[in-house]
């Protein structure tokens, strides 16, 4: 196996051309234990990070942009990105330790295609839309279309995600992420749910509810957000009747398997809760932000 | 095809500028245990679950396993070799050894260098702070609690605070 370190984008995609069997990678969190699991090496790895373009956090003309490769931790430690996707910037500090978050990146959670990656539901609630490097130029799709199943993608042999792209989120906007696992920190989630809302005249204006760990790919659940919509919020809160038309929503959305983590039944059971409690605390940061 | 390819790495250790010549698919933690000696970081679970091979790259800390030795080059590392000043142990490792924060010692390293990357940044961490720093590192022996209060002290010596 060999290593290469380009230093553009023009530069990975020729290496990816001209080496089939080749792989990108960014921390290699998820690609050095598939290896030391039995997974066939590449034919060679090609580091992404030094390319300046994917690990550059820029915030211009009401967009931000994220290479793919940026660290997490850099993501978590951004004041003003956390300001505005709060959400997003906690699933992303999610992702295991201090030592993972000093590599881990959107680009490698999503492509990874784990059915369970905490920052991908965020990253689809926020209208994150991917950059990828394809062919000689590129092609931008929403971050919802890359994972296809679990470890599967719709990325082309030799594309790669280059960044993210993530609207300013409109006023009145406050998005939340919230996971269940068996312990406190360092383990994979059971179920995990993210919520953006856009509150107008005390009112839900938007919404869009996704879910994650539930499905072979993360899912939105367009009935929990169509329970949303209109929902006043006098006096603070969401009144009991949509929440528990959320949660049912989001239970019935779930098509999830059955492991030591958790039962199907739970695994639904904990998703009806998760997106509730993540629609009350969506609420609650964009009316605070308003 | 499978001719193992190498790549000579030069790269900064412990405040020394290094070169040396690794295999591609050699992790950053094998390189430093087998090419320039340093068997400090050890080798846990091999997958970044651990901490055990914990070094800092560039100020931050990382797995070496999960490192390919060539992304290295141009870096700045520091293994637990590299915390003591001389003959002078770090407060991390003094007040490890007094709060007998270790037992057979595999997972120390990595927690000395995970809990030098917490208390270069923060100074004053709170306890949950400190638990949430260590949570990628991993110890079968001693029990969290003694390495928690050593890191508490260290960070009161660090501070030029006196008890």
């Amino acid at each position: 196996m060999r290593y290469a370190a380009p230093a553009t984008v023009d530069e990975a995609q020729t290496l990816l051309s001209d080496n089939p069997g080749s792989q990108v990678f960014a921390g290699a969190t998820d690609l050095v234990p598939q290896i030391r699991a039995g997974r066939p090496s590449p034919s060679m790895v090609v580091d992404l990070k030094r390319i300046d373009r994917l690990t550059a956090v820029t915030h211009e003309g009401g967009q931000w942009t994220i290479g793919a490769a940026t660290p997490t931790a850099d993501l978590t430690r951004n004041a003003e990105f956390t300001a505005a996707f709060p959400g997003l910037s906690e699933a992303a500090g999610l992702i295991g330790s201090d030592q993972i978050q000093n590599r881990s990146s959107l680009g490698g959670n999503l492509a990874n295609a784990s059915p369970a990656a905490d920052s991908v539901p965020a990253l689809i609630a926020n209208a994150g839309q991917a950059v990828i490097a394809s062919g000689d130029g590129t092609r931008t799709v929403p971050a919802s279309e890359i994972a296809t199943g679990p470890g599967r993608t719709s990325l082309a042999e030799g594309e790669f995600i280059i960044e993210f792209t993530l609207d300013d989120p409109p006023a009145g906007t406050g998005d939340a992420y919230l996971r269940m696992i068996p312990r406190t920190e360092m383990d994979i989630a059971i179920v995990g749910a993210a919520v953006r809302l856009t509150i107008a005249d005390n009112a839900v204006s938007e919404a869009t509810v996704v879910l994650g760990a539930v499905a072979p790919t993360a899912v939105s659940v367009p009935d929990a957000a169509a329970a949303l919509v209109g929902a006043s919020l006098n006096g603070g809160g969401f009144d009991d009747a949509t929440l528990a038309a959320v949660a049912d929503a989001a239970s019935a959305a779930c098509n999830p398997i059955d492991d030591k983590r958790g039962t199907i039944a739970y695994r639904q059971r904990v998703a009806g809760v998760l997106a509730k409690r993540a629609a009350a605390v969506a609420a609650e940061r964009a009316q605070n932000g308003a | 095809m499978s001719k193992r390819s190498r790549t000579h790495v030069t790269c900064t250790v412990n405040g020394d500028e290094v070169d040396f010549l690794a295999s591609d698919d050699t992790s950053l933690l094998d390189a430093l245990r087998d090419e320039l000696g340093l068997t400090g970081a050890k080798e846990g679970c091999g997958t970044g679950d651990c901490g055990a091979c914990s070094v800092l790259v560039d100020g931050r800390v990382n797995c070496s396993c999960l490192m390919f030795a060539p992304e290295a080059e141009g870096t700045d590392i520091v293994t637990v070799e590299g915390i003591a000043e001389g003959d002078q142990l770090h407060p991390l490792q003094q007040t490890f050894l007094e709060g007998a924060a270790l037992q057979c010692g595999i997972c120390t390293p990595g927690f000395l260098v995970s809990a030098k990357a917490l208390l270069d940044e923060n100074p004053d961490p709170t306890e949950t702070e400190i638990r949430y720093a260590l949570a990628g590192n991993l110890c079968r022996c001693t029990g969290y609690d003694k390495i928690v209060r050593s890191v508490q002290e260290a960070a009161v010596q660090l501070r030029g605070a006196t008890r």
